[in-house]
């Protein structure tokens, strides 16, 4: 075991496969001799050859392309986009072929790519360096994404990406890159040392997609959330005194509907927190999903805590952020109900 | 100063006017020289192979000029016999659609040369990621009729079990990519298919086709870039057959320059090539193959033809076109030519092209009555359990509760 940031944890499962898997190589824009402008590939290409982990040209697009022509070849590719902002010239590519290859060829190819991207906000990072997209990766059928919140998941469910035989998209919270974050941003900086799921195995280990993990037990309410929003929640639930059972869902494809099924039919109430957008995020899915499975359960209206429905915006980020002061609004509104 | 005046191309003739081809320049064959495949692509002689025509077949069908190809005659047999055999067959399906038997067809006419002779020239390990216009690749590789006809009628015995467009095929062992409906966006998977191929340092090459028109799409762009950038084994073809639906070729910007001199900017060679010439066709994708093998990368190939039928089923040409202009195209016809060709050999004869193309027409009838037998459209159908497979490789709680849902 080894204390590990998210970097250092996506570096390592990188490492892993690299070492343990010939056909796993890794390309995108700097990813190269200069590791990736957030370091998640520093060295890797010093210790494992160009041939393994390359830059490439700033086109998505074509990244993308490559990946899944290497992918029905056989190989296990891992592409970079720097930031999830980035990534809609290549939204062609994963919605008409990636996500449909194994479907309409009728199993004779597949593309099983792993898709790794910077996402989110908090960082100062304006309109294209914050956002969100994962409605629109998980309205798509064929896709997986995936959303990790520490580094011992962030690890363990890259490891799991990678050897899955379907697309991925993997959405890494870069606000949350080499510290916890929980939403307080003007109090001081931490790191992930003193974090307990900064204990990373160094070796080959899997955290399966499809999987949520329950962060705190509670009997109150459930909180549905992923990425830094975990983290931005737990502070919410600490400061409102409240018994709230806080769920991680690490994948949104797959979702582990039962585990979101059986918390909400216990504690009767639930609040969901993203990010993204509320219109059509994918809150809304998961309100849709408890309403359907827990409405004779639920004792006051599911309640939705998210970034705006307006583009992300530079000088107003903290307005725009649902921080934990709006978290706990919600729960104790969701309690009063 | 005088004020800007915007340009809007416009083709040469529309319906009513006399079909009109004065304007394209087309050397005699064998007038474009020949470099050899270890030519440095900054060669001059690249100016000719992109802005010439590379033929080989003269009006007479004698095999002339650099290019002609050694080809013995039974593979020309061969080649002619897949040409006759996908013409035969989209006539039929062709009818088929008509008479309401599927949803949607697309026909080659006038292209069945360029995959038929690619087809032969590359290897079984080889892969080719198909436009919806290459059939004769599959029928020179002898692809079952009766799998096409399942497919096109997505009856119960549809290889594609009832998820895919008729003729949007995939045929893995036969060395044929999944087809899409989307132009252009398999173009840049054979690049990276050909840099997988050479990072485990294989010998399996790609080859990919797009239409002129799709050119003008990112995927186009971004795909020479990756070639270019990666030296990736990849021979990527331009069909250039005049029409994308009823936009001409300058819609795509052929007015300005030909598409193989695209090729120029991108540091690869570019060769354009009378599409209609079986031999022609042959010998420029062995040396493009040649390139690729010496590992010298990627070739950018345009295939000057014409289409001669309507885009689909859902298309009327003399909306937009002359009615004539298919007969006036001066390449002329690719399975008359080889045809013309073989007779000169004393290979071929009349009395053997007719009773070739009887026996295709009885193949082709009998597996298109065995597709009917299984059923055509709405008639027959895969389980449709089999439309919640293969979304993942292992289907999910959605697939299992909308599947119960359905009641199937």
């Amino acid at each position: 075991m080894a204390t590990m940031s998210m970097i250092q944890a996506l570096n390592s499962a990188l490492d892993v496969k690299l070492s343990q898997d010939p056909d796993v190589l890794i390309f995108g824009e700097d990813v190269g001799y200069f590791g990736g402008v957030f370091r998640v590939t520093e060295g890797l290409q010093r210790k494992h050859g160009e041939k393994r982990c390359f830059d490439t040209p700033i086109s998505e697009g074509g990244i993308i392309a490559t990946a899944i022509g290497m992918g029905a070849y056989g190989l296990r590719p891992v592409a970079e986009i720097q930031f999830a902002d980035y990534i809609l010239p290549a939204f062609d590519q994963l919605v008409s072929e990636a996500a449909r290859l194994r479907y309409r060829s009728g199993g004779e190819f597949w593309a099983p790519i792993t898709v790794r991207a910077p996402y989110g906000g908090g960082i100062f990072g304006g309109q294209t360096h914050s956002q969100s997209p994962e409605a629109l990766f998980a309205h798509v059928t064929g896709l997986c994404t995936v959303i990790p919140s520490n580094p011992y998941d962030a690890k363990g469910l890259l490891i799991a990406a990678i050897e899955s035989n379907d697309p991925v998209i993997f959405l890494e919270p870069k606000r949350i890159y080499n510290g916890p974050f929980d939403g307080h941003h003007d109090r001081q900086v931490k790191t992930w040392a003193t974090h307990p799921l900064s204990d990373v195995p160094e070796g080959h280990y899997v955290v399966p997609l499809g999987k949520a993990a329950t962060v705190r037990e509670g009997r109150a309410v459930t909180v549905l959330a992923y990425g830094t929003m975990v983290h931005v929640a737990n502070a919410a639930i600490e400061e409102a005194g409240i018994d709230a059972e806080l769920i991680d869902l690490r994948s949104i494809v797959p979702l582990d509907v039962e585990t979101i099924v059986a918390s909400v039919t216990k504690t009767g109430r639930c609040v969901i927190v993203h990010e993204a957008s509320r219109f059509a995020g994918f809150g809304s899915e998961l309100s849709a999903l408890v309403q359907e499975r827990c409405f004779f359960h639920l004792k006051s209206p599911i309640r939705r805590v998210t970034g705006w429905d307006t583009p992300y915006p530079h000088a107003f980020e903290w307005d725009y952020f649902p921080g934990p002061a709006r978290v706990a609004k919600a729960l104790k509104q969701a309690m009063e109900d | 100063m005088c004020p800007f005046d915007l340009h809007i191309p416009e083709p040469s003739a529309r319906p009513g006017d006399q079909p009109d081809f004065s304007h394209l320049v087309i050397p005699p064959a064998g007038a474009v020289p020949r470099p050899e495949p270890e030519a440095l692509a900054s060669s001059e002689i690249f100016r000719e192979t992109a802005h010439g025509v590379i033929r080989v077949l003269d009006d007479q069908g004698h095999a002339v000029g650099p290019w002609a190809p050694r080809i013995v005659p039974e593979q020309l047999r061969q080649g002619l016999r897949a040409m006759m055999l996908t013409r035969l067959f989209e006539d039929r399906m062709f009818r088929s659609h008509r008479q309401g038997k599927t949803s949607f067809f697309m026909k080659s006419t006038g292209e069945e040369a360029i995959g038929a002779a690619q087809s032969m020239v590359l290897g079984p390990r080889d892969m080719c990621f198909p436009t919806y216009r290459v059939l004769s690749w599959l029928l020179a590789r002898n692809y079952p009729l009766t799998d096409l006809v399942n497919q096109i009628f997505s009856n119960e015995k549809d290889p594609l079990k009832g998820r895919q467009l008729p003729i949007l095929y995939s045929a893995r062992d036969y060395g044929f990519y999944s087809l899409s409906g989307n132009l252009g966006s398999r173009f840049g998977h054979a690049v990276g298919w050909a840099m997988a191929s050479a990072y485990k340092r294989d010998d399996s090459l790609a080859l990919a086709y797009i239409g002129e028109g799709s050119t003008a799409e990112g995927d186009f762009h971004e795909a020479l870039t990756f070639a270019s950038v990666y030296h990736a084994p990849v021979i990527l073809c331009v069909t250039n057959n005049q029409w994308a639906i009823s936009s001409y070729a300058g819609i795509a910007g052929a007015d300005e320059a030909t598409f193989a001199a695209k090729a120029a900017g991108y540091g690869l060679p570019g060769l354009r090539v009378d599409g209609n010439d079986f031999l022609a066709v042959w010998a420029a994708t062995e040396w493009a193959v040649a390139r690729a093998r010496a590992n010298l990368g990627a070739t950018l190939i345009e295939f000057f033809t014409y289409r001669v039928a309507a885009h689909s089923t859902s298309d009327d040409p003399t909306r937009y076109r002359p009615a004539e202009e298919a007969l006036n195209w001066p390449l002329g016809d690719p399975i008359q030519r080889l045809k013309t060709h073989l007779s000169g050999l004393g290979e071929w004869d009349d009395a053997r092209h007719t009773q070739c193309e009887a026996e295709l027409t009885e193949t082709v009838r009998s597996a298109a009555k065995a597709g009917e037998a299984i059923g055509t459209l709405g008639k027959s159908k895969p389980p449709v359990s089999e439309m919640f497979e293969g979304v993942f490789e292992t289907p999910d709680w959605r697939a299992r509760e909308q599947r119960g849902e359905l009641g199937v």
